[in-house]
C-alpha cells in the first residue's frame, strides 16, 4: 500500500496511490495514516481520487484514521470517485466528513507547490 | 485440500449458444473462502459482467455487495478452523441480476440474515463506529434478499437492479 504525503502551508496532503482500500489493506492503511499524522499541520486532507473501490473495512479504516489523529485536528477527504462516494452516502458517513470535490477545490495552487 | 492461491474456477458461462455478438446470460464460479481469494473473485465477476453488457455503475454496485458478502463468509462463516469453498451463480434477468451464493461454513446467527440497520452517527467523533456497515450496504443495494440453511450449506439469494440509480434511495 502506497500513500504519498506532502505539506503545503498549513495543510498536510496524503494521496492514496492505490486503486482499492479493502479488507486486504485496511489495517495497513490505518497504520500508515497514523505514522503520517503523528506530527505536522493541524489540517490533514486525504486525496482519494485514485481509489475506485472502498468496502466497509476500508470505510472503517478511514473512520479510524480520523479518530486517531486526535482532538483539535481534522481529517478531510477529497476526490471521491463515484463508487467510493456511494459507500459514504449510503452509510451516511458523508455527513461526518468534510468532503471536497477534488484537491484543486482546496485552492492551494498546488501546481506551484512542488 | 483448499487451493490457497486464490485461484478462481469458472464453472459455467453458458456456452451453448455462443456465437457472434452473443452475450451470455449466466455465469458461475467457485473459489476458496479465504481472504486472499476475494479480490480475484471480484475481478473475475467484473469481467464477466462486462461481457454480459452490464452497465458500469451496476458493475460497481455488484462489486460492493459481493465484497461485503464475501468478507462476511471469510470472517464469520469460515471463521476459526472452518474452511471451504464459495460458489457463486449469477443470471441476467429482465431488469436485474440474480445472484445465488453458497458456502458450507457456520450458519448465520439466529438462522437469519442481519437486517442491516444503519449505524448511529450522532455521536462524538471518538465514539464513531468503525465497522458494522456491511449488511446495511448489502440491504441498501439489493432486492428480494433471502437466506436459507440447506443441509450444511448457507444459501444467499438476492437481486441487483440493472437500473441501479433509480432504486437506490
Amino acid at each position: 500500500m502506497e500513500l504519498v504525503c506532502r505539506d503545503t502551508g498549513e495543510l498536510r496532503l496524503i494521496k492514496v496511490a492505490e486503486d482499492r482500500i479493502d479488507a486486504a489493506v485496511a489495517i495497513q492503511f490505518k497504520d500508515l495514516v497514523r505514522e503520517m499524522t503523528e506530527d505536522g499541520p493541524m489540517r490533514v486532507v486525504l486525496d482519494l481520487s485514485r481509489v475506485t473501490f472502498l468496502d466497509s473495512s476500508g470505510l472503517g479504516a478511514v473512520v479510524a484514521a480520523m479518530k486517531q489523529i486526535g482532538a483539535g485536528r481534522k481529517l478531510e477527504l477529497a476526490g471521491l470517485t463515484p463508487n467510493v462516494e456511494k459507500v459514504f452516502r449510503l452509510t451516511r458517513m458523508d455527513t461526518v466528513f468534510t468532503i471536497h470535490p477534488d484537491v484543486d477545490a482546496l485552492g492551494l495552487g498546488l501546481r506551484h507547490a512542488g | 485440500m483448499l487451493d490457497r492461491s486464490g485461484a478462481v474456477m469458472v464453472r459455467d458461462s453458458d456456452p451453448s449458444t455462443a456465437g457472434a455478438g452473443f452475450r451470455p446470460a449466466r455465469f458461475g464460479l467457485a473459489f476458496p473462502g479465504t481472504a486472499g481469494s476475494v479480490r480475484g473473485a471480484l475481478t473475475t465477476v467484473r469481467s464477466a459482467l462486462r461481457g454480459m453488457g452490464v452497465p458500469q455503475e451496476t458493475c460497481g454496485i455488484v462489486e460492493i455487495v459481493l465484497a461485503e458478502v464475501l468478507n462476511n463468509i471469510v470472517e464469520h462463516a469460515y471463521a476459526g478452523n472452518a474452511a471451504g469453498f464459495v460458489e457463486l451463480d449469477l443470471e441476467r434477468r429482465e431488469g436485474a441480476l440474480a445472484f445465488e451464493m453458497r458456502d458450507w461454513g457456520h450458519p448465520m446467527p439466529g438462522s437469519a440474515a442481519p437486517d442491516g440497520q444503519p449505524k448511529d452517527l450522532e455521536v462524538p467523533i471518538p465514539d464513531l463506529p468503525e465497522g458494522g456497515f456491511g449488511w446495511h450496504l448489502i440491504r441498501s443495494l439489493t432486492l428480494d434478499l433471502s437466506y436459507d440453511r440447506t443441509g450444511s450449506a448457507n444459501v444467499l439469494r438476492f437481486l441487483v437492479p440493472l437500473n441501479g440509480v433509480a432504486t437506490l434511495q
